[in-house]
């Protein structure tokens, strides 16, 4: 690993292709959510779903008796009923909300239907209404734009404002790079995408804090070297540090991943992707911003002092 | 044996004593070992249960909301434990929310609809005018035994009457009597504008003892509603926006699979740390096993709530333990290549990078607060647990590591050629 750590590997000077690779991203994404939208699970639309483990092997016969014993006990088609679980023995039934004597007699006509027994507890059923969809989505936002608030300021306060600008742009990416998966592979966008989201917010901004830090020292050691060179300095230093980490969080995220079960996967797959962007926006992004930013500010320093 | 070496051995036993309290537990102080049975909280992903949210329905919030919610809470902590569920929580959100929380329910729809219905009772004339209402009764009971003349005999519910309410009865049945030619001499009793039973009335009645009866009443349902009745009706009706229930079998393999995902993550860490820092990296994997006993015991001893989410929390906090050991010895190893001895590069190496660390994980614990207030649900569980993994991780990874580092270089292990 010595390559690592005596890297003089030119970032800043690859910046146009690590800006374009993030504009095709950011462009993909966009793509992506106008024409596939997102996957929105109840937490955000409102909705009940069953998932019920039928003990048999749930094929498309059992999918179709299923759906219209749905439609003769309450009256609604289901928006979707689907085969789930590892075993494949679990059906999922997906519809506009359903109040709760439906509910009851929904579960009590699948349970008698598959003879699954009178004391059957092994089911989820998942009712999210109109009004408290409202409250999830706000408070979504309101956290997210809270957090990245008092991040900045953070910043701001520890580092400089142009410091906190990269951060906070490098965030948005992470952010954006995760929705847009959320929206390619059509993931259901639940409550849980709100935790990975500042999972996320808090975890990849310690990447680009972490190179900051050491532009911070090397601005204060050699202030007569340009923020390109310094911001490059900086990245090679640190590089080993963000493989390493990376390595090591991802280690423990994709074992989750790969022996959890159904629900922590669907936790464990946009960190997994979020870590990753975030060691692109940290390493690639956040310092040839800086640089960036810095440099645009300088010259407008020298514009002013011109015309004095 | 000189200071260093005891150092470095009161350390090491610092941790062992860790590892030996979250696994086995202090039983002086009645702490379990986190494997026993009951010592983790488990949230109702892996416990199984149901989450229901109610809602005030109201057309205008009232000013004095805060009080009728309070009192909605009591009845509902009341009509919890009628119903046998002892563990249950109710907490208020916002202004016109509660949130229920059930553990090991069998039967979550019979819960969402017993624990949400407002218990309005009513006695009605074929009119449909009110003659007496729940706050007339003054105590109600469960009964078995004959209630009628013909010697039918099972479970009612007896309510005795206020005075005034006797009073307003005799009357009531007095008009009522008469009207026996037309049919309509009965007397309804309506609860939550649900007919239960229509008895005829034949005479006046002056008794302050009344019964309500319904064939087929079960004794559940007969204690329910004695119940309900004396602790009065709610305040406005809720309605319920919000279940996630889940059966006991689903969550039960998630605790274990978890578990085991997190062991290896961390042997996988461990021998990675080792390989590439060598003495330094057995140093942070002592650090990192005193980490996680840390945590365990915070788990058991405040009782976190542990959900799924919280799970990945705690291993995600785990990655961050190690970030911080990674940037102190790249910081070490750096210096070292500047020529420096490995005591003064450890002193720098740990100096340069705190600022860095503790930059970083404020950050995170920003982020875990935030996520802490706003949450609901589940993800409150995370972030608790997000917020405890940073904390603790700090103190390892920093303290704790400084601690047993300091004592290592001036050991037999002096030698740079250990460390890189």
């Amino acid at each position: 690993m010595t390559i690592l750590k005596n890297m003089h590997f030119d970032f800043i000077k690859r910046r146009k292709i690590f800006f374009i690779i993030s504009a095709v991203v950011f462009l993909i994404g966009i793509i992506s959510l106008i024409v596939f939208g997102l996957n929105l699970d109840a937490d955000f639309v409102g909705g009940t779903s069953f998932t019920m483990n039928l003990s048999r092997p749930v094929d498309q016969t059992v999918i179709n008796d299923v759906r219209n014993l749905v439609k003769d006990t309450i009256g609604i088609d289901a928006s979707s009923v689907q085969s789930a679980g590892s075993n494949g023995t679990t059906v999922m039934i997906k519809t506009a909300e359903v109040d709760t004597e439906n509910r009851d007699k929904l579960v009590k006509a699948i349970v008698e239907k598959y003879e699954l027994g009178s004391s059957y507890t092994d089911y989820q059923v998942s009712n999210v209404g109109a009004s408290m969809t409202k409250d999830i989505t706000r408070s979504l936002f309101l956290a997210t734009i809270i957090a990245v608030v008092l991040m900045l300021a953070y910043i701001w306060i520890r580092f400089d404002l142009r410091s906190g600008t990269a951060a906070v742009i490098c965030l948005i990416h992470d952010l954006f790079v995760m929705l847009t998966v959320y929206s390619l592979f059509h993931i259901s966008v639940d409550s849980n995408l709100i935790a990975a989201f500042l999972t996320i917010l808090g975890y990849s901004i310690n990447g680009t804090i972490i190179v900051f830090d050491r532009i911070r020292e090397n601005k204060a050691k050699t202030p007569d070297k340009s923020f390109d060179e310094i911001a490059n300095v900086s990245i090679n230093q640190t590089f080993r540090r963000s493989i390493y980490t990376t390595f090591t969080t991802l280690i423990t995220i994709v074992m989750i991943y790969i022996l959890g079960v159904a629900s922590i996967k669907n936790f464990a797959f946009p960190l997994i992707v979020g870590i990753l962007a975030g060691f692109y926006s940290s390493t690639c992004l956040a310092s040839a911003i800086w640089a960036f930013l810095n440099n645009i500010g300088g010259k407008k320093k020298e514009k002013i002092a011109e015309k004095k | 044996m000189n200071k260093n070496t005891a150092k470095l051995i009161l350390g090491i036993s610092f941790v062992v004593a860790l590892i030996c309290i979250a696994v086995f537990g202090l039983t002086y102080l009645g702490l379990p070992g986190i494997f026993d049975e009951g010592a983790i909280r488990k949230g109702l992903d892996l416990s199984g249960g149901s989450l229901i949210v109610y809602e005030a329905q109201l057309d205008e919030i009232p000013e004095n909301i805060d009080s009728e919610m309070d009192a909605v809470i009591v009845m509902l902590r009341n009509r919890l434990t009628t119903l046998g569920y002892t563990e249950a929580v109710v907490t208020k959100i916002g202004q016109t929310k509660v949130q229920v929380e059930i553990p090991d329910i069998t039967n979550p729809e019979e819960a969402v609809q017993k624990l949400g219905s407002t218990a309005k009772l009513e006695f009605r004339d074929y009119e449909g005018t009110v003659i007496l209402t729940g706050s007339d009764i003054v105590g109600a009971n469960a009964v078995y035994g004959e209630y009628d003349n013909s010697g039918t005999a099972g479970y009612y519910v007896s309510l005795q009457l206020s005075e005034a309410a006797t009073e307003k009865f005799a009357e009531a049945t007095d008009r009522v009597k008469d009207l026996s030619s037309s049919g309509n001499n009965y007397i309804a009793i309506y609860l939550d504008d649900e007919l239960q039973t229509s008895p005829s009335v034949t005479q006046k009645l002056t008794t302050a003892n009344l019964s309500i009866t319904k064939s087929g009443f079960t004794a559940d349902e007969v204690k329910w509603l004695a119940s309900v009745i004396s602790a009065g009706a709610l305040p406005f009706a809720l309605k319920d926006i919000q279940l996630e229930s889940i059966g006991p079998e689903l969550g039960e393999s998630a605790l274990e699979t978890s578990f085991l995902a997190a062991v290896i993550g961390l042997a996988i860490v461990i021998v990675f740390m080792i390989i590439f820092y060598k003495a330094f990296g057995v140093v942070s994997a002592i650090s990192l096993a005193a980490y996680t006993a840390i945590v365990c015991i915070i788990i058991v001893t405040f009782k976190v709530n542990l959900s799924l989410p919280g799970i990945a929390g705690v291993v995600l906090s785990i990655g961050m333990a190690v970030d911080a050991n990674i940037v102190i010895f790249e910081r070490i190893q750096e210096e070292l290549g500047l020529g420096k001895s490995l005591s003064a590069a450890v002193k720098a190496g740990f100096s340069r990078a705190f600022a860095a660390v503790l930059d970083s994980n404020i950050t995170t614990l920003i982020a875990a607060v935030v996520l802490w207030i706003f949450g609901t649900g589940f993800i409150t569980g995370f972030a608790i647990t997000l917020f405890i993994g940073v904390i603790v991780s700090l103190f390892t990874a920093v303290f704790l590591t400084r601690f047993l580092l300091n004592a290592v270089i001036r050991t037999k292990l002096s030698d740079t050629k250990y460390y890189v």
